[in-house]
């Protein structure tokens, strides 16, 4: 592809003492693309995207997302770039204290005073109709199952329908059937809002349903990448392991 | 030379939590008021403590009562029952027996939430949903906790003096009107001034050392178990500190 990366990862180095998680990552996602992240537990992809959304400060390289440089930013710029940028949380992160209601209103609240209440609600409905749980608004989410806490946590992520979604591990923690419509789910939202997705994952299932292209973090860097198809014939070791 | 690890972290420690009060004032002033939530803050902390410390200053006033009776009885001064007792009970018990409590009931209260906040990425989730999360957490429970501290030390003290009226009326006859007109006596403006503004200390100490715990807990279930006991211990032992610090300041300006 000819045209700019929206989101571009250069040379990216993040360690914690000695413990050098990346070393040397590089990735490119263009607009409307959806890219797979494939790493075993503990390589380093939540960190990763966690970079990518200024949570952490990576150590050495670049991260340019709408042409400004992620770890350059100060707290003012990067509230102006992640509201254009959601992220789905491994661990979901609903607020507990709150209803499904008021989870989705909050990151709203950044826009209370020009939004009415009444298109409020419309965007609450509208996300929650996206994700086909109407119904649970006014529930709390210790009271929802984990597909649905996920599902919401998807609404959450998409009420300010954002330009780039990363998801940190999507379908972990939930049964294959349910983890294949969260998949199918993701695709729905890309189809529909024209958004590009950074996917973290190390289930295959979800990795094809949901990815166009995948890269495959290993050792701190990107070892192999292209399709599932592709990488499934590459004869090494280390990228075998994830298919057998 | 004097190098002693635990005093280390002590002044780490202290240093971080000063670094944190700083940035709690910092970011008071700074505009995008959470005024509903600072609003919904104070009413918890109200309706939940409002009950426990009623009901301990209820008692605490009749026990001090009715234990000092006796010494004063051998002196034949049993009629200062009411001064004696309530200057104590001002002054003294009713801010800091409210404080303590708080530090118990809100302050882990605040550590827990935080701290479970922390550890199940919903801080981060603010922070990434363009909400400052110190300000949002933070600022309102400090603030919350600034305010209803000393409307709760006076809510007690008036119910200890309340507790007092009974006590003194167990042996002797002590009509309501000159219970109060005693209490008013001994007690004057010069009295109740001190006693109320340490409890803004208190509602300080009790907000920043629960947030902090809270704010910057460790991983897991059991950092947050360790940030709801610490903010409790720490703020409670900071309570008396400061008492002590209070009365001395009282006493050179003379509010004696
Ligand atoms: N805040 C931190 N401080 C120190 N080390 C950390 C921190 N966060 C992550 N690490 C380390 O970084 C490495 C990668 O962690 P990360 O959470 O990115 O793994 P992951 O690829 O997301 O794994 P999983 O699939 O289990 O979620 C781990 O070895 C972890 O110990
Ligand atoms: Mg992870």
């Amino acid at each position: 592809m000819s045209e700019k990366p929206i989101l571009e990862i250069k040379n990216l180095y993040k360690w914690f003492g000695e413990n050098h998680v990346l070393t040397d990552f590089s990735l490119d996602l263009h607009k409307g693309e959806s890219i797979a992240v494939l790493g075993k537990s503990g390589s380093g992809k939540s960190v990763l995207i966690k970079c990518v959304i200024g949570l952490m400060q990576p150590d050495k390289g670049s991260i340019n997302v709408f042409d400004l440089n992620v770890p350059d930013l100060n707290d003012q710029e990067l509230d102006k770039i992640r509201v254009r940028i959601g992220f789905l949380f491994q661990s979901n992160a609903l607020y507990d204290s709150m209803t499904v209601r008021e989870n989705l209103e909050f990151p709203l609240r950044r826009h209370w005073l020009d939004t009415k209440k009444q298109s409020v609600d419309e965007l609450v409905m509208e996300a929650l109709e996206n994700v086909g749980l109407k119904e649970t608004v006014d529930m709390m989410p210790s009271e929802l199952s984990g597909g649905m806490r996920k599902r919401i946590s998807i609404a959450r992520t998409l009420i300010l329908k954002p330009d780039i979604i990363l998801y940190d591990e999507p379908t972990t923690g939930l049964d294959p059937i349910t983890g294949k419509e969260i998949s199918r789910l993701m695709v729905d939202v890309q189809k529909k809002y024209n958004t590009s997705s950074l996917i973290i994952s190390h289930d295959l299932n979800c990795v094809n349903i949901a990815a166009d292209k995948v890269v495959m973090l290993i050792e701190g860097r990107n070892y192999a990448e292209g399709t599932l198809e592709e990488l499934k014939k590459i004869d090494d070791k280390k990228v075998k392991q994830f298919f057998e | 030379m004097f190098y002693n690890k635990a005093l280390d972290s002590f002044l780490e420690e202290a240093g971080d939590i000063s670094r944190f009060t700083a940035k709690f004032f910092r970011e008071f002033l700074k505009p995008r008021y959470e005024f509903s939530e600072f609003l919904r803050q104070c009413f918890y902390i109200g309706y939940k403590s409002f009950g426990l410390v009623a009901v301990t200053a209820f008692i605490m006033g009749l026990v001090i009562t009715i234990q000092s009776r006796p010494t004063l009885v051998e002196f034949g001064a049993e009629a200062w029952l009411p001064k004696m007792v309530s200057i104590s009970l001002i002054r003294e018990i009713a801010p800091v027996i409210t404080a303590l409590i708080c530090a118990g009931k809100i302050g882990s209260g605040i550590g827990a939430e935080l701290g479970s906040m922390r550890v199940t990425e919903q801080i981060d989730a603010m922070e990434v949903s363009g909400t400052n999360p110190f300000k949002f957490l933070v600022v309102t429970r400090v603030t919350a906790c600034i305010t209803m501290v000393p409307i709760l030390a006076v809510l007690a003290i008036a119910v200890s003096l309340y507790g007092a009226y009974l006590g003194c009326n167990i042996h002797g006859v002590v009509s309501w009107k000159l219970f109060w007109n005693q209490v008013f006596e001994t007690n004057t403006f010069s009295d109740v001034v001190p006693a109320v503004t340490k409890t803004f200390f208190f509602g300080l100490d009790i907000g920043i050392i629960g947030c902090f715990k809270g704010y910057f807990s460790k991983k897991g279930t059991e950092g947050v178990g360790r940030s709801a006991n610490s903010a409790v211990v720490i703020s409670s032992l900071l309570i008396f500190v400061l008492d002590l610090v209070a009365v001395q300041i009282a006493d050179l300006l003379g509010f004696t």
